[in-house]
């Protein structure tokens, strides 16, 4: 009986990723090196990968730094009341609760072209929806929660007696942050990049919602796949999909390596 | 440093940590604040430290309020509980580390980093990291730390808290003699009475965020100003009827009176062995216990248990033996008032009773 269970298990587990994935691998081959390299090379895949890029800099970018700030000030405001501080805390898990298209929505509906925030925007000349803006808004949003749940649980549990201990010393916060707070939770911080990273490479339904997936102009890798694979365009959907995959398998092993240092420190 | 606080006070919402405190601490001087956990001792030294701000009342350094400082501008030490070390540190980065937030050389630091790990035997360990040591190195490390930039008042909270019994006497006075020997105004924080008896100058003893006495411990074991610290300080007995114990019949006045009791206060022997035996009371001993190096009696006297010392070359009591107890003095308390009452019989060998 257990054997039948292990074998079922490695049957799941081959049919859910390992197919899938020389599927993908096969199939972007189906017309040979020529048509891969044309697949990718194609006008709009290679704007639907530097769209891509744009976002995912950004958006690390961004998370990082306010993830990093977020957490702090959770994790060491003594002015917060414990009960507002569960609030905030909770607030932060937000977008792990929402569907990313609902995420999407919300943008929407408050930056739209008939809403009034985003009239005074596209009266500054700055169009959010339907453009890049909109999309890492909409990544942000999507992303937010990883940042700061991997730095908020190093911080409480290396305590602030470390960062006092510091101040006693005559350093103020900026030399006591780089000097005392950041070497602890670095490998916390670059867990959490790699995840940032692979979720907003990844993201879909949020960027679909604001960005309209317009060719060439609002389009990422991951709604350009999905436009192919509506117009039967399976080999080019194949080949972006690889590009894809491969970032995500490299992420994936630096993610091991990061949690692997994590836990020695 | 010259340190003097007034009407200090501290409130986490509706718990008020430290109530009117106000002290004066001489330069030079180590001071002992004790008392039991949650009393507030840790909140006083956290104020002094700028880690904590008081809800009303100064603090002064060399006559000047600091109130207003933050920590990093009031020149002191702080030794943590935990010892708080920079765990990604060595032990010479950490005790560099104030050093290099002042900016000083390279040489500089190491001449003076140097010199304090020699100062307080760490030769040898200078490039371990924290969790590389033992917990008295780590102390050390932190004393050494704390010291580096040369402050004026060095702060010490539970210093030997997280310390083995064993190593801890060992290191209460290799840290006495590192504070004479730097000369440094330290405050330290225990609620173990024979540390604080044992290494200060003074004593404070805090109870319930108050300051309930300051002196030398002798002072403060021999003429405690409060019940609560006549408790505190030493073992004792506390007894409701006193005018039980012949020569302390007037002692209690009006009800409500009760008296604390040493042990050290109190002589036993078999009828007969006392001399002044018009002093004492018949009473019984109850239990004996095995203490090392003496043995401690608990003594029945009418519906009064008391307890004494009795040395090891006496001879050797049972339960139920009959004994004769002389009670030397007491400490005598009510609600408003508290004083200490001597054996009134002893004054006069000839009393009416004979």
């Amino acid at each position: 009986m257990r054997k039948v269970w292990i074998a079922l298990t490695y049957l799941v587990f081959t049919l859910l990723l390992i197919i899938p994935l020389i599927k993908i691998f096969s199939g972007s081959w189906a017309n040979g090196w020529s048509g891969f390299v044309e697949a990718v090379t194609r006008p709009q895949s290679l704007h639907a990968l530097m769209m891509t890029g744009i976002i995912v800099i950004v958006v690390t970018a961004l998370n990082t730094i306010f993830g990093i700030m977020l957490a702090l000030y959770l994790v060491r405001a003594d002015w917060l009341g414990a009960k507002m501080k569960r609030l905030l805390g909770s607030m932060v898990d937000l977008p792990f609760a929402v569907s990313p298209v609902i995420g999407g929505l919300m943008i929407v509906l408050i930056f739209g072209p008939n809403t009034v925030l985003g009239a005074l925007f596209e009266g500054a000349g700055i169009k959010i929806v339907y453009a890049l803006p909109g999309m890492i808004i909409a990544t942000l949003f999507v992303t937010f929660p990883l940042m700061v749940r991997e730095v908020m649980p190093v911080l409480g549990e290396i305590g602030s007696q470390q960062e006092e201990a510091a101040s006693t010393l005559g350093a103020y916060s900026w030399y006591t942050f780089w000097k005392v707070t950041w070497p602890s939770i670095r490998w916390g911080v670059i867990y959490g990049v790699v995840l940032t990273v692979a979720r907003s490479l990844g993201e879909f339904g949020a960027v679909l919602v604001v960005s309209g997936n317009i060719m060439n102009k609002t389009q990422t890798a991951t709604t350009l796949v999905y436009q192919d694979v509506e117009n039967f365009n399976v080999v080019a959907a194949n080949g972006i999909a690889l590009i894809l995959a491969a970032f995500s398998v490299g992420l994936l092993l630096m993610m091991e390596w990061a949690k692997k240092r994590k836990e020695v420190h | 440093m010259h340190i003097e606080v007034r009407n200090l006070n501290k409130s986490f919402g509706d718990f008020n940590a430290v109530q009117n405190v106000s002290f004066e601490i001489e330069k030079g001087h180590l001071i002992g604040l004790l008392g039991p956990s949650g009393g507030g001792k840790t909140s006083i030294l956290r104020m002094l430290a700028g880690l904590e701000t008081p809800s009303s009342g100064d603090i002064l350094f060399h006559g000047k309020r600091v109130n207003d400082l933050p920590p990093q501008e009031r020149g002191i030490g702080f030794v943590f509980q935990n010892y708080a070390l920079f765990k990604h540190m060595t032990v010479y980065d950490n005790i560099a580390f104030g050093l290099k937030v002042k900016k000083q050389s390279k040489e500089q630091i190491r001449e003076r980093v140097m010199s304090l790990v020699e100062l307080t035997g760490l030769k040898g360990f200078e490039h371990r990291y924290a969790h590389q040591l033992s917990g008295g190195q780590r102390q050390r490390v932190a004393f050494a730390r704390a010291l580096a930039p040369e402050p004026q008042l060095l702060l010490l909270d539970e210093p030997f808290a997280a310390i083995d019994a064993k190593i801890r006497t060992e290191l209460r006075t290799w840290l006495k003699e590192m504070i004479e020997r730097v000369g440094i105004t330290s405050i330290f924080v225990t609620h173990d009475q024979d540390e604080a008896i044992e290494v200060a100058d003074e004593i404070m003893i805090i109870n319930k965020g108050r300051l309930e006495q300051k002196g030398s411990p002798w002072e403060i074991y021999k003429n405690p100003e409060t019940p609560f610290v006549a408790s505190f300080i030493g073992e004792s007995t506390i007894v409701e009827q006193v005018d039980k114990l012949k020569g302390f019949e007037e002692a209690a006045g009006e009800p409500g009176t009760k008296a604390l009791i040493r042990p050290e206060y109190i002589e036993i022997g078999k009828p007969g062995e006392i001399k002044l035996a018009s002093a004492a009371t018949r009473g019984s001993v109850k239990h004996v216990h095995f203490r090392g190096s003496e043995w401690m009696v608990e003594l029945d006297i009418g519906n009064m248990v008391l307890i004494t010392y009795r040395p090891l070359e006496k001879e050797v009591l049972h339960p139920g033996d009959a004994v004769d107890v002389l009670v030397h003095r007491a400490y005598i308390f009510n609600d408003h008032e508290s004083w200490i009452a001597e054996n009134r019989l002893k004054v006069d060998p000839m009393p009416l009773y004979i």
